[in-house]
């Protein structure tokens, strides 16, 4: 592909992740948040591919835009109406105070990155073909990095077994519905 | 490397962070700090790949990967809790959850 096709993909990934992201952020109704989440993932798979991490972009659009958001979407279809909470909290002095913490520390990334770009930053490494392959990455959770896919494993099922207990209906709950049924 | 180097996808990434730290302490619906939670670890996700990239190595892919599977349980957990809260009929606002305040 050529430099300026790459570019052109890469610009309007990005335009769509931070406008999609901020759509998440200021949007009313929880859903079209929750729809813009995927289109901010989907875009952020983009980048991943430009960026060589074929196998992360495959599995962000799985895991993350598939099942995670469907789960999402799930949730705030069951809420309904009670999901619509009040835009912002606080007091004003509490919002503004927000919107300066997050203004400032992008300020501050910006600036690093920035006074970095030049030297450290740009001079990528070489990499061959097999760079972020399924292959290559299944081969490094396989040998190097076998206690953190191990232990993700654990992770995944303890939240598992957290979302059962927490969906679990207690009997004073139980019991409460059977009077109110009488 | 084709196309922009590594410090366009740091920017990316960091107005991404920004954007998420702005929903979690603005919002007062937990979905949209959840949704806005999501956006921040993905934003520590593009980074970790663009350092990857920089860097040869496959290890930040690794950590990616590992941030999406602990991404798939806070969301599990995170609803879990959402929805026992609107069963036990407490109202769906963070800043009216206080009774764990010290």
């Amino acid at each position: 592909m050529s430099n300026v096709l790459v570019w052109v993909i890469w610009l309007a990934a990005a335009a769509a992740c931070i406008g999609t992201g901020l759509r998440v952020v200021t949007a009313s109704n929880p859903f079209s948040s929750a729809l813009s989440l995927i289109g901010n993932l989907a875009s952020l798979a983009v980048l991943y591919l430009l960026a060589s991490g074929e196998f992360v972009a495959v599995a962000q659009v799985l895991v993350y835009a598939g099942a995670v958001m469907v789960m999402f979407l799930f949730v705030i279809a069951y809420l309904g109406g009670r999901a619509d909470a009040p835009w912002a909290g606080g007091t004003r002095l509490f919002q503004t105070a927000s919107v300066i913490t997050a203004a400032s520390l992008l300020a501050v990334t910006l600036v690093a990155i920035m006074l970095d770009a030049g030297d450290r930053l740009s001079d990528e490494a070489d990499i061959s073909r097999a760079f972020g392959s399924p292959a290559e990455i299944g081969r490094l959770f396989l040998t190097d990095h076998l206690l953190a896919f191990e232990i993700t494993s654990i992770v995944l099922l303890v939240a598992a077994v957290g979302g059962v207990v927490l969906g679990m209906r207690s009997e004073a709950e139980e019991r409460a519905d059977a009077e109110g049924a009488q | 490397m084709l196309g922009p180097g590594v410090p366009w996808y740091l920017a990316i990434s960091a107005i991404l962070f920004a954007t998420g730290i702005a929903g979690v302490l603005l919002r007062r619906s937990p979905l949209i700090v959840l949704l806005s939670l999501e956006i921040m670890l993905n934003a520590a996700n593009l980074a970790f790949v663009g350092f990857s990239r920089l860097f040869g190595e496959l290890d930040g892919q690794i950590f990616a990967l590992a941030v999406m599977a602990v991404a798939a349980s806070e969301v599990c957990v995170g609803l879990g809790l959402i929805v026992a809260m609107a069963r036990r009929n407490l109202p769906l606002d963070v800043d009216l959850f206080t009774e764990l305040k010290g």
